[in-house]
């Protein structure tokens, strides 16, 4: 019985990560469904296209080569090594030792390669943490990354950093082990970067050796388990929602901004020369749709999936011309925005026994300020910019649209320019007949 | 006024029962903005000596609406294009150019959701057409060799990934294209789209078309070329404000090529 007692012990420590992580899942699940229903099931194979070509290849991450190659190790290195997880996990259940080691050739390959691939990812991950906080990045250092983002960004680094360090460690000792032909340790997997941690372990006795390599193996599994509980309450949940994030993408040419039927519908009445004026609305007629986004549920879930899958690069707003001619505007805060109050909305449902109660905020104005929204020149840098497809632009739009047709709060110089095509058809003073002027002007 | 330079409208050509090859939508900056103005004719004047058959709906044109959407006015925006369309419908018109990017992406990619559906080209695009199509010529002659940037505008660039047409003209007159820094995908808007032509600026350190124009500068150009007339306004303002316009002029293509045949 004692005998399987860190067996049981990693059973209870699996299935209590994954359940919590579980959890979130469906909390997060709940929060992006508290949006709009949008239609996305036109064109799947560009979709599945963009998933491939976009998350899974990487190919906006490289535009910028030194952050995207880095971002490549730490990318592969993390899908790679995963391996070895099922491994740990099939070890830790069934209390066996590199349960895989009979692959024999192969194993010794990809014990190695992992190994490899560790050592780079520390290598990036080092950089990463030099390039935030030394050589200080001015995308990293925006008003919108003080305090929790700015440690949640190192955090998941260190994070990165000791997992590394565990997991070669783990192995560092495992291999000095297998020489001394310790009992359990099959001779089994290469080791080419924790051979030179094996030399640290020289004159360590078996029982010490085993200890360690025991210790850094229950911190490694546990590690991973806590960083993919840490997800929910990070920036870093782009690992998993990118790959959905690329694929609901738009496909549109990135000018076409969407008609509102709500509105097509009431202009189509408007032209119909049939159409009585004053006649009542229908007994079951709904109450008049809400023009475009006060709050996040005024947004569809695709936004709202953007909001939980942007990661904080700021890629968006260094390309941003407002954010660079220093206006208050940057795209990558009003993602932030919308995720918080997002997470807002989602607690107080919690709080609340299922439904939202007004706590009398909302997303536009407590959260993203209109000087934010008119200061966009509506030019997609920022969706152009952003490595998961990511539509800053859009929620801007919405909120335009809130303020122009529910608020009629837009700048006075858009409601001369407004009231002048209403009037005239042109966006200046001028007379519609005189439109065809300039034929005679020389 | 000549027989020569007669443009003719929808409403004349129909009255005949002729159909032109194209609508041009002359836009309301090409028609009213005065700097503009010289950008549609020197379009005209390619038009004319391309013998395209072409016309124009005159006063019976209207704001296609893209401000107002950009703006946030849904409401107005659809009941522009809904006129629009009507008109245009009525007419019978398959193509349509433009020489605004503005004007083209709206035309192009949300009249087609409220019944307008017509084969949309920029005025860049359709040169490059008839250039290859051997119905212009263009001999570089006065621009051979001098040095041009071209600055992408947005809603031609990125919003609809045109980045060629413009650069292949501008090479056809012998003329040396450099790039500034932020170019194509990755161009800096001028500081005109998302209607923030007609307001000011929000509090910053700089105005958005004092930074392009610097990036423009960098290139040491002798000729800022545009393909938007908003664009061309913002350039035109931030050389001013660098007290380079004796040196460097900002130009539409179509002028760069009207002026090359010294039409």
């Amino acid at each position: 019985m004692v005998g399987l007692l860190p067996q049981i012990l990693f059973g209870v420590i699996l299935v209590a990560g994954i359940g919590y992580f579980a959890r979130n899942v469906k909390r997060l699940s709940r929060n992006i469904k508290l949006g709009k229903d949008v239609d996305v099931s036109d064109n799947k194979p560009q979709r599945w296209k963009n998933m491939a070509r976009i998350a899974l290849g990487q190919t906006k991450m490289v535009v910028r080569p030194i952050a995207g190659f880095l971002h490549v190790i730490v990318y592969v290195g993390f899908i790679i090594i995963n391996i070895e997880v099922l491994e740990i996990i099939i070890d830790g259940l069934f209390g066996t030792h590199r349960v895989f080691a009979p692959l024999g050739t192969i194993y010794n390959v990809l014990i190695g390669s992992f190994e490899i691939l560790a050592f780079l990812v520390i290598i990036a991950v080092v950089v990463f943490w030099l390039r935030r906080n030394i050589i200080r990045i001015k995308r990293f250092l925006n008003p919108e990354m003080k305090g929790w983002p700015k440690q949640d960004g190192n955090l998941i680094l260190y994070i990165e950093l000791i997992l590394m360090f565990l997991f070669l460690t783990m192995n560092g000792a495992d291999y000095q082990l297998q020489q001394l032909g310790a009992e359990h340790y099959t001779v089994a997997g290469s080791f080419p970067v924790s051979q030179y941690i094996a030399v640290l372990f020289q004159g360590v006795s078996e029982s010490s050796l085993i200890l360690i390599e025991r210790t850094a193996w229950w911190l490694h599994i546990v590690g991973i388990l806590l960083f993919l509980n840490y997800l929910y309450y990070s920036k870093h949940l782009h690992i998993l929602l990118a790959f959905p994030n690329t694929y609901y993408g738009k496909l549109k040419p990135k000018g076409q901004f969407p008609n509102l039927e709500a509105v097509t519908a009431e202009v189509k009445l408007m032209m119909d020369p049939s159409a009585d004026p004053f006649a009542a609305p229908a007994e079951d007629a709904a109450d008049p749709e809400k023009f475009g986004a006060s709050d996040v549920m005024d947004l569809n879930w695709v936004q709202l999936l953007n909001a939980y899958t942007c990661t904080e690069c700021g890629r968006c707003t260094s390309e941003c011309p407002a954010n660079q001619t220093g206006k208050k505007l940057s795209p990558r805060k009003i993602m932030m925005d919308t995720r918080d109050r997002l997470e807002e909305v989602g607690k107080n449902i919690e709080a609340n026994k299922g439904t939202f109660t007004d706590d009398n905020k909302q997303l536009l104005g407590d959260y993203i300020s209109h000087e934010e929204i008119w200061a966009c020149t509506s030019c997609n840098a920022c969706v152009e910019a952003c490595p998961v497809s990511i539509d800053p632009l859009s929620i801007i739009m919405d909120m335009r649209q809130y303020l122009v047709m529910e608020q009629s709060a837009a700048p006075s110089d858009l409601n001369n320019m407004m009231g002048n095509i209403e009037n005239n058809g042109a966006p200046w003073p001028f007379n519609q007949m005189d439109r065809l002027n300039w034929v005679e002007e020389s | 006024m000549s027989n020569e330079t007669k443009v003719p409208t929808m409403a004349e050509l129909f009255a005949e029962g002729k159909q032109p090859e194209v609508l041009f939508w002359v836009g309301c900056a090409g028609s009213f903005d005065d700097r503009a103005k010289k950008i549609t004719k020197a379009f005209v004047k390619i038009l004319q000596s391309a013998k395209v058959s072409f016309a124009v709906l005159g006063t019976e044109e209207s704001c296609t609406g893209d401000p107002a959407k950009r703006a946030g006015n849904e409401f107005l925006f659809q009941m522009q294009a809904v006129t629009n369309i009507e008109v245009m419908n009525a007419y019978g018109i398959k193509k349509v150019v433009t020489a605004c990017p503005h004007c083209f992406n709206t035309l192009k990619n949300e009249y087609p959701g409220l019944g307008g559906d017509y084969d949309v080209v920029h005025h860049t695009q359709f040169l490059s057409q008839l250039l290859t199509d051997g119905r212009i010529t263009m001999e570089g002659g006065k621009y051979k060799g001098k040095r041009i940037t071209f600055h992408d505008p947005c809603y031609l660039g990125r919003a609809n990934n045109v980045y060629e047409a413009p650069r292949e003209l501008i090479q056809k007159l012998d003329a040396e294209l450099v790039e500034m820094k932020n170019c194509k995908k990755r161009g800096l808007c001028c500081g005109a789209g998302g209607a923030q032509m007609f307001k000011e600026p929000e509090k910053g350190n700089k105005d958005v078309n004092i930074e392009r124009t610097e990036q423009a500068l960098e290139t040491q150009p002798e000729i800022i070329a545009a393909a938007c007339p908003f664009c061309n306004t913002m350039m035109t303002d931030g050389v001013k404000n660098k007290e380079k316009e004796a040196a460097i002029a900002v130009m539409d293509i179509a002028e760069l090529i009207a002026s090359a045949q010294d039409l």
